[in-house]
């Protein structure tokens, strides 16, 4: 939560309360959110009460949100997914830490495309299980070429890999210290957050995909339907702008597991990988292991041309 | 008082006409109810009814958005000799054209709300309770300019005809300043769309400057060929005349713009594929194909072909002239611009995906129900507002009676 955004959002958020209600909106949005709040599973047999739909449909923009307001929608949430799932699901939602700017390497001669990174996201953040969504893509390439429209998106997982004459290329969010998503999208949904990750408020996105239409790295995923998550599949530490349960019609793409790595942890995809081919950290901290890469190792961006900063380099040994 | 008068007199009108007229608003309503019914199962169960993905994210509804943004820009052919140069020709239909403004911009709208993955949180786009992201996002300025579009379109002539109805001379100034500001938005609504797509550096297919330009070019074939088409219907139903001179205005229009769009196209394809690059993937997919992907071949031959047939049509004197040789050309132009512009533009932007991947789109019938549930809602639009403007135009509807 950003300081600067209180006072003044405080008095915008109850303006729009009153304005709401002066356009009359409140009867008719009302049968609207009935539907559209039980999304997250199978809407008939979900009990949510009228107050919390209603504190749904009419919850305000994630940084316009005071704090209580931000503590009741993360309470709604936790009794919604209890009533969806029946599983006791923690919403926190702790902000960037001071002196933080997140930054990943990946080491293309140890990549082997064995997908760890992709399963381990996935069991981590809460995605669709049924369509499946996954944040990372591996790109399986002939060696000497780095033409992505030649390059295998679906190598078989029981395929032996790796191929003795091909290379591995994983790509996810990059997160631009100058996205062109943020810049895309009609109404802040998604923005860039101090240690430099972008997140989605899925309650705010209204579905246009125009973020999914400006990203060079195809890193956004679409909720084309209400996501399937089986109870035993839920990893029930979440955080509101990263890896709680999602729902239909919004967009969401990998945020380096920032329920995890402002606590300090690695990212999944990091602690997964076999071969150590990852390497994540704190840009600002001149001692990190991500520094010494960025300084001492032949690094490389995709896409650099496009000027959007990514704070993801691959490099080789 | 009068303005009550004006709206239950035009109402009334709407409840007059033959058998005719009642099959075609009874199958436009027909067309309505599928599409609302089948709609309703994509609220219910989200967008995966419909044939788009992750790889092509948008597909038939944005396609038809963009290809009405064009009709909806039309209009202003006409209001720019009728209002302007005191063309007389021009000025007896110009409340039609802006009538089909009003109906394209309102599909506009609903085209862009069924893409919409959150149709339940459309406030969230207004100003004041929402929380908008301008200047940066360009569909919020595409969102702006259409509204303010719709708006423009229905005052003017809105005022114009209850002036006429009340027996009243209007402001002429007034209707000058509108017009002119309706020639300007008309430019804008257009050119705001081309680059709601150029914006996105990560599909060079897309960021071009010449979509805005191009945009323009085949707007202004499309659209005055449409009209032409529906002044043909109005004709036959003898309702209105409409002189000659109109509709050979219309068809220089529509010559003029259709060379140019295929100027426009001619240089496009040279610099795609004199030198081509990893830039021309899209471009290779759109007219050759792509690793053996190739569903959009036959599509964007056919639009070409449809274009230079009318062209030729249009540019013979004779069968520029003749009423079903234009008609010809004018169903030609309205179906090939629909497809370069639609399927032609929109769906090869993201084929192959900015990190390579090839993966098809075609719409299924889910989409296509839905798009011609709001082609039905648009046409109704049209047909009623054209419907009640006629009998005040013509001076038969005024209040006095
Ligand atoms: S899909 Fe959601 S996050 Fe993306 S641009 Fe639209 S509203 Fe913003």
């Amino acid at each position: 939560m950003n300081k600067d955004t209180t006072l003044k959002e405080k008095k915008a958020g109850v303006s729009r309360r009153k304005a709401l209600k002066a356009f009359g909106l409140g009867a008719t949005v009302a049968a609207g959110a009935a539907v559209a709040s039980a999304t997250p599973g199978k809407p008939s047999k979900v009990d949510i009460s009228f107050d919390d739909q209603m504190g749904n449909y009419f919850q305000d923009h994630y940084k316009k949100m005071t704090k209580e307001e931000i503590k009741e929608a993360l309470a709604r949430l936790e009794r919604r997914y209890k009533a969806t799932y029946d599983v006791d699901i923690k919403v926190d939602n702790m902000p960037a830490q001071p002196g933080v700017l997140f930054g990943y390497a990946l080491n293309i001669s140890k990549c082997k495309g064995y997908r760890e990174c992709v399963k381990a996201c996935t069991e981590t953040n809460n995605q669709s299980r049924d369509p499946e969504i996954q944040f990372i893509r591996v790109l399986e390439m002939d060696k000497g070429s780095m033409n992505m429209e030649e390059a295998n998106h679906y190598f078989s997982d029981d395929e032996t890999v790796p191929k003795p004459d091909k290379w591995y290329l994983p790509i996810q969010c990059h997160q631009c210290e100058n996205p062109p998503c943020v810049k895309a999208c009609p109404v802040e949904a998604t923005w860039k957050e101090p240690d430099g990750i972008t997140v989605i408020d899925y309650n705010w996105c209204i579905g246009c995909r125009m973020c999914m239409n400006a990203c060079p790295y195809w890193a956004r995923r679409f909720n084309w339907k209400a996501p399937s998550l089986p109870k035993e599949d839920i990893n029930p530490v979440t955080h509101y702008l990263a890896n709680r349960p999602r729902e239909k019609g919004v967009v969401e793409k990998c945020f380096f597991c920032l329920q995890k790595t402002r606590k300090g942890e690695m990212p999944a995809c990091q602690e997964a990988c076999p071969t150590g081919a990852r390497v994540f950290g704190n840009l600002l901290d001149p001692n990190s292991e991500i520094r010494y890469v960025l300084e001492h190792k032949n690094i490389f961006r995709l896409k650099e041309d496009l000027q959007t900063e990514p704070k993801f380099w691959y490099y080789s040994d | 008082m009068g303005i009550i008068h004006f709206f239950t007199a035009c109402f009334k009108e709407l409840l007059k006409g033959g058998a005719a007229y009642w099959i075609w608003v009874t199958s436009l309503m027909l067309l309505v109810i599928q599409g609302v019914v089948t709609y309703a199962g994509q609220l219910q169960e989200g967008l995966i009814k419909t044939g788009m993905s992750d790889q092509v994210s948008w597909g038939i509804y944005v396609a038809n958005f963009t290809f009405l943004v064009g009709m909806a820009a039309a209009a202003v052919m006409l209001v720019i000799p009728a209002y302007i140069f005191h063309n007389k020709d021009a000025k007896r239909v110009v409340i039609l054209a802006e009538g089909l403004a009003v109906a394209a911009s309102l599909m506009c709208m609903l085209f862009v709300t069924v893409d919409m993955g959150r149709p339940d949180r459309l406030w969230h786009l207004m100003p004041i309770v929402g929380h908008i992201n301008f200047p940066y996002s360009l569909l919020t300025w595409d969102v702006l300019v259409l509204n303010g579009y719709l708006i423009l379109n229905l005052l003017i002539p809105m005022y114009l005809l209850y002036n006429k109805y009340m027996g009243k001379e209007g402001n002429y100034k007034l209707v000058l300043t509108g017009a002119v500001l309706s020639m300007f938005w008309a430019i804008s609504i257009h050119t705001v769309t081309a680059f709601l797509f150029s914006s996105n550096t990560a599909r060079p297919f897309w960021s071009s400057a010449l979509h805005a330009p191009k945009f323009l070019a085949s707007a202004f074939a499309a659209g005055p060929a449409f009209i032409i088409l529906s002044f043909k219907v109005i004709d036959m139903s003898g309702a209105f005349k409409i002189g000659k001179k109109t509709i050979n205005l219309l068809a220089i229009i529509v010559t003029v713009a259709l060379q140019i769009n295929l100027l426009m196209t001619g240089a496009e394809f040279f610099a795609e594929f004199y030198s081509e690059g990893a830039h021309s993937a899209s471009a290779r997919y759109l007219f050759f194909g792509l690793n053996g992907a190739d569903k959009l071949v036959p599509w964007i031959y056919s639009a070409i072909a449809m274009s230079l047939i009318a062209l030729v049509l249009l540019m013979i004197r004779q069968t520029r002239e003749h009423p079903i040789t234009l008609s010809i050309a004018c169903v030609l132009v309205v179906i090939g611009v629909w497809i370069e512009k639609g399927m032609g533009f929109v769906i090869p932007g993201f084929i192959p995906t900015p990190i390579g991947e090839i993966f098809e789109y075609t719409p299924n019938m889910h989409e296509v129900q839905v798009s011609l549930g709001i082609w039905g809602i648009g046409l109704l639009v049209f047909t009623a507002l054209v419907k009640a403007a006629i009998p005040i135009q013509n001076g038969v509807l005024t209040h006095s009676k």
